[in-house]
């Protein structure tokens, strides 16, 4: 507000001084509301949460019981469920995100670039609830019938792969759902990477093409490690969309309440236990709170992931 | 690169076999990658189109007059969907007609009060951080906030979740569009003799009409389409109610339960609210973009 204009609008309309003053401090309250309100989900969350951290004590955090007849419960399998996903997820998107936004910004003839860059960013635009139709409806029965059997018999004998890929191939699954996960993430980091690609000044570009490098390692020479940081915030910033995804999830996970030994296992993530197991978990009950509990476990991980995105994704100062 | 020039320097045209053979083994790697990269873009592109040939091939199968003018009913009896999609226009609008004035005047005062200030950086982050923020952790605070205490879901509930998502897509959207106008423009204003707040709502709100216009229309398309956020708070109704104060249906609420039920007829009515969203969102995605195109 004090700034270099204050002095011109003091003398400027007879009003000024009254009308800055109400436009000002009502922006600014509403500013600070904005900090209330993160405030507010994280207390009412752990408020909510309160019944069942006092009940289990700190165990809650990795104990894997999830049994709402003897009301036992823990985030154990929830919190496995979820970092296995978005990780798993990341895995898979990372090369393709990459690869869609170096084809962007690189490869693509000039004229091609912003009907591609659109499609792709139409994909992060689609509403998750699809997704979870799509994913059940088509990638599903793929996964039971083509892409787990093969899976399954390539890896058979393989030690530790075999226990991975082993199980009935029901469709559903850790696997599937990280596969539904990656197709949701690839948008936002792919747009992301792109948009720091640009950043990259063309001189430098021009510099290690003029000495004779390929297009490849202009990328790998030149524009990665120029932007290294940001492309690390690019891919954070798409595991916190990974870790909190709920509908899509919801629809391929299997909703299984134990630790997932092979990766066609049903499970359960943070998000999809809280969507399922809500309805049947009356207000006041120790079941409610305990997802109230994994709400704001799952909030504290996402805010961690999403502070160190924004910190690398820092514009740098010049 | 490092090693093939290093090859050059070290043995200059000595052999040129070698360095004819590096600088094709080159040439094919970097072709290789090249063409991994249109695969990889290839994949994005066909996994759009496999979404939406999804939802058009099922959708439309399924669409008819009776979606807009039935209601839901139960299965086997012809019910369509007009409940729920009056449902999630009301919500959609007023989340957004919440939302939006307050998440306009954040981004007034990131852009125009708060540069550089310590109280501005910590909005601008938090602002952030919700943006990205899992919405059913919105969902579950609104339930903790305005569903537990006043005994029952209602539809209120669910816009005012809807609106806590908007807020900082707006936010971010009106500050960046305010950075763009030019100081000639407010010293021009504050020269004519405006005081602070008129110059920002007659000068800068007008040239950045378009920016911010954009930003509401991609917080309407974000919110569409929500469905976790509403689980918790209007929870969804299979009768017809409009009262604010009731459970409220909305879209993508009855898809979730519809997609999952054993009942084709259900089935094949949550494809064509799907399919709605879909054209909705996409819409309004395309239209946003366009509107921005200028300025790009």
């Amino acid at each position: 507000m004090v700034q270099t204009l204050a002095p011109a609008t003091r003398t400027g309309g007879r009003h000024g001084g009254v009308g800055d003053a109400i436009f000002a401090g009502t922006a600014r309250g509403l500013g600070c509301f904005v900090l209330l309100l993160l405030s507010a989900i994280i207390v009412s969350l752990f408020i909510g949460g309160l019944p069942s951290f006092r009940a289990f004590g700190i165990g809650f955090l990795w104990d894997t019981t999830w049994d709402p007849v003897k009301q036992q419960f823990g985030a154990g399998v929830p919190v496995f469920g979820t970092l296995v996903t978005s990780i798993l997820a990341l895995l898979l998107a990372v090369p393709l995100a990459f690869g869609i936004a170096f084809y962007l910004t690189e490869i693509a003839p000039d004229w091609f670039r912003r009907p591609v860059g659109t499609a792709i960013e139409l994909l992060a635009a689609v509403p998750s609830i699809i997704y979870g139709m799509w994913g059940f409806f088509v990638i599903v029965p793929i996964m039971g019938q083509y892409v787990m059997p093969a899976l399954a018999d390539t890896f058979a004998d393989v030690p530790v792969l075999g226990t991975l890929f082993g199980g009935p191939p029901f469709g559903t699954g850790i696997l599937t759902a990280a596969l539904i996960l990656a197709v949701m993430v690839i948008p936002f980091i792919a747009a992301t990477m792109r948009d720091v690609f640009m950043t990259v000044p063309p001189v430098f570009k021009e510099s290690a093409y003029g000495v004779g490098c390929t297009t490849w390692e202009v990328m790998r020479s030149i524009v990665i490690p120029y932007t290294r940081v940001s492309v690390m915030g690019g891919i954070m910033l798409g595991l916190g969309r990974a870790l909190g995804e709920t509908m899509a999830v919801t629809f391929v996970i299997g909703n299984a309440d134990r630790i997932a030994t092979s990766l066609f296992d049903p499970g359960n993530t943070i998000a999809s236990i809280v969507a399922l197991e809500f309805p049947e978990s009356p207000a006041g009950s120790l079941k409610l709170s305990s997802l109230l509990a994994l709400g704001f476990i799952l909030f504290v991980i996402s805010f961690i992931v999403l502070a160190i995105s924004r910190l690398l994704l820092r514009p740098r100062s010049a | 690169m490092s090693s093939t020039m290093m090859m050059a320097g070290a043995a200059p045209a000595r052999d040129a076999r070698v360095a004819r053979a590096l600088s094709r083994r080159r040439r094919i790697f970097d072709r290789l990658v090249k063409g991994l990269c249109i695969v990889a873009t290839v994949i994005g592109l066909m996994l759009l189109a496999s979404i939406l040939f999804t939802l058009f091939w099922r959708g439309f199968a399924s669409l008819g007059l009776h979606v807009f003018t039935n209601i839901t009913r139960p299965p086997g009896s012809h019910g369509g969907l007009l409940n729920a999609i009056v449902g999630s226009l009301i919500q959609t609008l007023l989340g957004t007609v919440i939302g939006a004035p307050i998440g306009l005047l954040v981004g007034t005062f990131l852009a125009e009060y708060a540069s550089g200030s310590a109280l501005g950086n910590a909005v601008r982050f938090v602002s952030d951080i919700l943006l990205s923020a899992p919405s059913i952790l919105i969902g579950l605070f609104v339930y903790t906030i305005l569903v537990e205490p006043f005994g029952g879901f209602s539809g209120i509930a669910g816009c005012v979740a809807l609106a806590v998502i908007v807020v900082p897509i707006v936010v971010r959207t009106t500050e960046d569009m305010l950075r763009l106008i030019p100081i000639a423009l407010r010293e021009a204003a504050v020269a004519l003799g405006a005081p602070k707040w008129r110059m920002i709502v007659q000068v800068c709100y007008r040239a950045a009409l378009d920016g911010i216009a954009t930003g509401v229309l991609l917080a309407v398309a974000r919110v569409a389409g929500e469905t976790a956020p509403l689980l918790f708070t209007s929870l969804g109704n299979l009768n017809w109610s409009v009262s604010l104060s009731q459970p409220m249906a909305s879209l993508p609420v009855t898809i979730y339960q519809y997609a999952g039920s054993a009942f084709d007829d259900w089935v094949d009515l949550a494809w064509a609210g799907a399919l709605l969203i879909t054209i909705g969102v996409l819409a309004l995605n395309i239209v946003a973009r366009v509107a921005l195109r200028p300025r790009a």
